[in-house]
């Protein structure tokens, strides 16, 4: 469940990861996506720089490549928390309370939807269904699902993990 | 590579081997448990259960039972589902914990394990699918193998009669001949819009030149629909069949699927189908020895819901922001890098295969005069049996969520259903009996949709339900053009006032015009089908705006601004559940006294109304 948060810190040299992206993807242009998810996925979010070289390598101006980052919801220009929680707003959800397990969540963490907490470890995202409408309402933590959720439930959840972090520290 | 000899005699020796998944009568020694591998089940460790069953038989050193990871089975609500077969044996909410039991009583003893047995809804306990009232009225067709092959096994595909209509259309029809059956058949794009499917296919076919593409949407964002990516998850075969007929039939070589990357599991399975048809030369150069080559490749979504919208789908192949072109021209001249491309549905593909094997008159047979065949709904909300459910065209909305659904749970009133997500509308209690078809919805104001059909009980706000849809638009809106972009936005902030009790009466004079404007001069689906949610909640539920514009509350208690909520002392039988689940204690009395709520201290979250067996609360 835990995510390691890759910070990348590489400001000139190039790292492997990249190196082994643009091995994989020629530069052609409508490559860009695709390239991004990896991106997003290995760092967890898309670094500044990463969007430089991209643009080099696809010969694409930045500004086109920053509005791609910043038009699909997958991605993020800010470091993600250690654990994403992401409370499903889909219609199913939606009916079964979901919004309840939404605001109980941003009460306690104090950010709302699309934030980090200070401290790096919670990113709180709101997703239109992941698909798991038998169960509804569902949020997940780093892609484990919790099903058939309440405000309760969140609450252990939660409590668990402040408490796992608390001993760590 | 195999040769078509070899496809031959991989379907006859695969059939005889399944012939116990379809046949419960089947003359075998073998046992096959079926756990399914869905989204939904995956979600409550049936990985796990799955691994647990190969591990106990090989501990116990079972032979004849195989363990098989399949699709979805349709009854989302009671999983982890595993079924035996032959016997056909139906267990529900499986946990990991009862493989042990499900193998020493079921498969070395030979009873069965009634504790995990089914119940439908009047609580009769079920022994096999056949029996639940949730199977009954279903017919199912692009659902076919979901549930019953093994998805990352071609052969098991192939054993169903997978491949069998490309290789009829590759080796005796001409792409003409193809089209026509296509078009003979009525069917119609299953994305939501409706348009006849052959007529799509002959207009890309008659465009001019050279390079063309096929393309399948399965960029499922409708909240609450979960049709395309079982289909994918279950029967991915089905899908990439029909992409290469399409092909053929329109003149092009290359396909694209896109689908979100929000689906894991379908993005894997496609993967993996992709890969075994190019080992099986079913993908590449001249396939079954015709001289026609064709490949797909996957593209994955960045999460936004306009890239649904085809000619957003486009822009986002090419690698841009997924903004909307304006039509025409439309796809069909002029679609990915300029050129003439098909776009087909996930859904639309999985009828095509089927509709070549068995012949476009006996596709037309079924469903009603302008809506041929079957559609799957992903059934969800206020409804005992949430899933998956596929009928013909034509069959009641009173039907599915009553014979099917179970009915609504907790003793509550049905108050309305609502299909075609954020771009439809709903569908209050006198229209329970329309007949589910592309016309009869869109009469009453709502659309088909991609299928996505959440049912809503009676405590449910309808101002609140339109304003979440708004929110949606509004979010999701990609910013091209203005009346969607602003519109929207002013739509949500009129019924935020309404919610919080700060509207007038006149706001919902400003809705409507605002939303027919919104309607008219928006570039693209999205926009021209976003007030729809508000329109048709306005047209079934004025009186609860009214209530909210003028009066200032809300019935449902929904809106927490605007709500008192009050205990009926007639009804109330002092049982004491609210007070129990009151998370602020605001709820007094003792005994079997009749409870009062402190309005000081209620902060209207609105449990003691969704707990109270005697609805007394309200």
């Amino acid at each position: 469940m835990e995510k390691e948060n890759k910070q990348c810190d590489c400001k000139n040299k190039k790292d492997e990861f990249l190196e082994k992206l643009f091995e994989e993807y020629l530069p052609e242009k409508d490559n860009l996506i695709q390239m991004l998810n990896e991106v997003q996925e290995h760092y967890g979010y898309v670094p500044m720089h990463v969007q430089k070289e991209l643009s080099e390598y696809l010969k694409i101006p930045m500004a086109e490549i920053y509005g791609v980052v910043t038009f699909y919801s997958r991605f993020s220009l800010e470091p993600q928390g250690k654990y994403k929680i992401s409370v499903c707003l889909g219609t199913a959800c939606f009916v079964k309370g979901s919004q309840k397990i939404m605001d109980r969540l941003t009460d306690r963490l104090k950010i709302g939807p699309g934030e980090t907490t200070k401290d790096g470890l919670f990113t709180i995202e709101q997703t239109r269904c992941v698909g798991a409408c038998g169960l509804a309402p569902v949020f997940t933590i780093n892609g484990e699902v919790y099903g058939r959720a309440s405000v309760q439930k969140l609450d252990q959840v939660l409590d668990e993990l402040i408490n796992k972090e608390k001993q760590n520290a | 590579m195999k040769t078509l000899e070899e496809i031959h005699e991989i379907r006859e020796e695969k059939r005889k081997e399944l012939d116990l998944r379809v046949n419960t009568k089947a003359d075998t020694r073998e046992k096959h448990i079926l756990v399914c591998q869905g989204t939904g089940c995956t979600s409550s460790k049936s990985p796990e259960i799955l691994e647990n069953f190969r591990r106990i038989l090989k501990e116990k050193n079972i032979e004849n039972v195989r363990v098989i990871k399949t699709g979805c089975f349709g009854l989302c609500a009671k999983g982890p589902i595993v079924i035996i077969r032959p016997e056909d044996t139906f267990y529900a909410m499986v946990t990991p914990e009862d493989c042990e039991e499900i193998i020493q009583t079921h498969i070395v003893e030979g009873k069965r394990v009634e504790r995990l047995l089914c119940k439908d809804i009047d609580g009769k306990i079920v022994n096999s699918l056949d029996e639940l009232n949730f199977y009954k009225k279903q017919k199912r067709i692009a659902l076919k193998n979901c549930g019953v092959i093994n998805p990352e096994d071609i052969d098991e595909y192939i054993a169903f009669n997978g491949y069998k209509a490309l290789e009829r259309v590759l080796d005796v029809m001409s792409p003409e001949e193809v089209i026509e059956v296509i078009s003979k058949s009525g069917l119609r794009g299953r994305g939501g819009a409706g348009f006849p499917t052959g007529k799509k296919w002959e207009l890309t076919r008659a465009s001019k030149g050279k390079q063309k593409y096929v393309v399948c949407n399965a960029d499922e964002g409708d909240p609450g629909a979960f049709m395309d990516r079982s289909i994918l998850e279950g029967d991915p075969h089905s899908v990439l069949e029909a992409m290469i007929i399409a092909g053929y039939s329109i003149g092009a070589n290359k396909g694209y699927i896109y689908v979100r990357a929000e689906y894991p599991i379908a993005v894997k399975r496609l993967d993996i189908a992709i890969k075994q048809a190019r080992d099986y030369g079913i993908l590449g150069k001249n396939i079954f020895g015709s001289g026609f080559d064709f490949d797909i490749e996957i593209r994955l979504g960045a999460g936004a819901f306009v890239c649904g919208e085809e000619t957003a789908l486009l822009e986002s192949i090419e690698g841009k922001r997924g903004q909307p072109r304006v039509k025409p021209p439309y796809p069909a001249e002029s679609g990915l890098w300029g050129k003439p491309t098909l776009i087909n549905n996930v859904e639309t593909y999985a009828n095509i295969a089927q509709i070549i094997l068995k012949g476009a008159d006996w596709f037309s047979s079924i469903g009603t005069e302008k809506s041929k065949g079957t559609k799957v709904f992903a059934l969800g909300g206020n409804v005992n049996n949430i899933g998956l459910v596929e009928v013909p065209m034509g069959t009641t909305l009173r039907e599915i969520v009553y014979d099917i659904g179970g009915g609504i749970p907790n003793g509550r009133d049905f108050k309305a259903a609502q299909t075609g997500g954020p771009s439809g509308g709903c569908i209050p209690k006198e229209h329970l009996d329309t007949p589910i078809d592309y016309e009869s919805l869109k009469e009453i104001g709502s659309m088909m949709g991609s299928g996505g059909l959440i049912v809503m009980d009676d405590t449910k706000c309808m101002v609140s339900l339109a304003k979440f849809y708004l929110e949606f638009t509004v979010s999701e809106s990609c910013g091209k053009c203005t009346p969607c972009r602003i519109g929207t936005k002013r739509m949500l902030e009129i019924l935020e006032n309404l919610c919080n009790g700060k509207g007038e009466e006149i706001d919902i004079y400003r809705l409507e015009t605002l939303a027919k404007n919104i309607q008219k001069s928006s570039i693209c689906g999205l926009g021209q089908s976003a007030p729809n949610p508000v329109l048709s909640t306005l047209n079934y539920f004025r009186e609860e705006f009214k209530e909210h514009a003028i009066d200032k509350v809300c019935r449902t208690a929904e809106c927490k601004a605007l709500a008192t909520i009050g205990i009926d002392e007639e009804k109330c039988k002092g049982c004491g559940l609210c007070q129990k689940h009151c998370p602020v204690n605001a709820i007094k009395g003792e005994g079997r006294e009749k409870r009062v709520i402190d309005q000081s201290i209620c902060i209207k979250c609105g449990t003691c109304i969704a707990t109270c067996p005697f609805h007394a609360i309200n």
